[in-house]
């Protein structure tokens, strides 16, 4: 079975724009939670989300303007999350007039929700109006669900297989998990994984009609995130992009790549609904069973599993989730691994959190730390056995291996082991 | 509006499309916007569009068909002009 390594990261998320900022934001253990006007204009009772600053300016920068007017919000996030994860690797942009194409290079780009944005914002105000025509040429890339993808082979001259995978919060991670299993085929030599999501309140009024958004914390915004905690009420929306440039080693090592972690083990299933299970509730059976089959896919003992980064959302899922890896890892209470959640800094960032949380699991890999997980200073009192495994500060400590999972509404799990690269 | 200055505006509309910048650069009312340009054929409707949104006309399809040259967008908006 062919080798997968990380050679290059990209990431758009609400706490930081670009790997290195990112990482330094980690670190700190930036908060990426704001007031959102939007909503608070709208009547939500959730009026806080993570909302990535500034892409608009990056994407000027990096794109010309006949492409900018065929990207929605999406398009942009990932497109400068893909450039950045493809320059990370040591690869150069071509030229648009260059027409060679790279036949050993693809995309799994996935998104959860895809162009609602777009949808609400202009399609239905103008079909509406009777204004069919003036939608122009550019509507339909940008409410497909694989603009995305497709946006990035065109950028990038992408010729191995390009597509977008959708599985709700789960999307981004098992995208990755899709790209790796392509390149340990040997379908490919380099894949483009990850996930996007927009911020957008049309994208987010579900959510808080279910209830499930974090209510309480209005005028709290960086308080409002708070996995593991008692008082967790909901989850933060979020939104962004993040995307890991997966590579054959042998392709790696050929071009002399720098490399970030190796993808150990995955694996992807379904609770069938069934045991607990549930549109929107996991069967912890199906959870469990993921992450031993990550762990078996890679051969790896649950001993060397040295952090987890979960899907720890903030809501009563996290001491279910946090039961599951235990007993997935044969672990008692006193001997689990650090427990760290990134949605703590950026909220949940739906399609783009699996690929904007793995990114962050392979810069702790490489680096040697666990970022703090915040606002759990009042742990859940059925996680409390757990209490002095979670990271409440950002944690300076060499890790084997890390292990992120997602899980999605429709039941859906994806877990995938990051090891730390030793050359 | 004079002619030039329908020319200047047209040619404006037409830049972040035209993909060919040295034909851009050396633009002439006989340039051809498809093949000279190297505009893509899908954004056409949307420099319509703009056009319509520019001048506050309204332009047929019908009437698009026959366009080719950026003489030819001049001369079509000069037609819809009150």
């Amino acid at each position: 079975m062919r080798r997968v390594v990380v050679t290059g990261l990209g990431v758009i998320a609400p706490n930081a724009n670009g790997v290195p900022d990112f990482e330094r934001a980690l670190r700190e253990g930036r908060s990426g939670i704001r007031r959102n006007e939007e909503m608070a204009e709208h009547g939500f009772a959730c009026q806080v989300a993570g909302v990535p600053q500034g892409v608009d300016e990056l994407a000027e920068k990096s794109f010309d303007a006949e492409l900018l007017m065929a990207m929605n919000q999406a398009h942009r996030s990932v497109s400068l999350a893909s450039l950045e994860a493809w320059l990370d690797a040591g690869l150069v942009r071509p030229a648009p007039e260059d027409d060679r194409v790279d036949w050993d290079s693809g995309a799994v780009l996935g998104t959860g929700i895809g162009g609602m944005d777009t949808t609400a914002g202009k399609v239905v105000p103008l079909v509406d109006a009777h204004k069919v025509r003036r939608l122009g040429s550019t509507v339909v890339e940008q409410v497909m669900a694989s603009g995305v993808s497709a946006r990035v082979s065109g950028i990038l001259a992408l010729g191995n297989q390009v597509t977008t995978n959708s599985s709700a919060c789960s999307t981004g991670t098992e995208a990755i998990i899709d790209g790796c299993l392509r390149i340990r085929h040997g379908l490919a030599e380099r894949m483009l994984c990850g996930g996007v999501e927009a911020a957008s309140h049309y994208i987010w009024a579900g959510f808080d009609s279910m209830r499930v958004l974090a209510r309480r914390w209005n005028d709290a915004p960086e308080q409002a995130s708070r996995p593991l905690s008692a008082s967790a009420g909901g989850f933060v929306p979020g939104a962004g992009a993040g995307v890991l440039l997966l590579e054959s080693l042998e392709s790696a090592q050929r071009r002399g790549a720098r490399i970030r972690a190796e993808v150990l083990g995955v694996a992807v299933n379904c609770g069938g609904h069934r045991g607990g299970g549930s549109m929107t509730a996991p069967n912890p059976d199906g959870v469990v069973r993921c992450i031993r089959g990550a762990l078996a896919d890679g051969g790896i003992e649950a001993d060397q599993i040295d952090a987890i980064n979960g899907h720890f959302t903030a809501t009563g899922a996290d001491p279910r989730e946090v039961a599951s890896w235990a007993r997935a890892l044969g672990r008692e209470p006193g001997r689990m691994p650090a427990l760290t959640a990134t949605k703590s800094l950026i909220g949940h960032a739906l399609g783009a959190a699996g690929g904007i949380e793995c990114a962050a699991s392979v810069l702790m890999v490489e680096g040697g730390f666990v970022h703090a997980s915040r606002n759990c200073e009042d742990v859940h009192p059925e996680i409390e056995p757990f209490a002095a495994s979670i990271a409440r500060e950002t944690r300076l400590q060499p890790l084997r291996a890390i292990a992120k999972a997602g899980f999605g509404f429709g039941d859906v799990n994806a877990v995938a082991v990051f090891g730390k690269w030793n050359p | 509006m004079s002619k030039e200055e329908l020319f200047a505006k047209v040619v404006e509309i037409l830049t972040p499309y035209a993909k060919n910048r040295a034909a851009l650069a050396a633009v002439t009312p006989e340039t051809h916007i498809l093949d000279e340009l190297e505009v893509n054929s899908a954004r056409l409707v949307d420099v319509v569009l703009a056009f319509e949104d520019q001048f506050d006309i309204e332009i047929a399809d019908e009437d698009v068909d026959a366009v080719e040259t950026v003489a030819d967008c001049v001369a079509l908006i000069q037609q819809k002009l009150p």
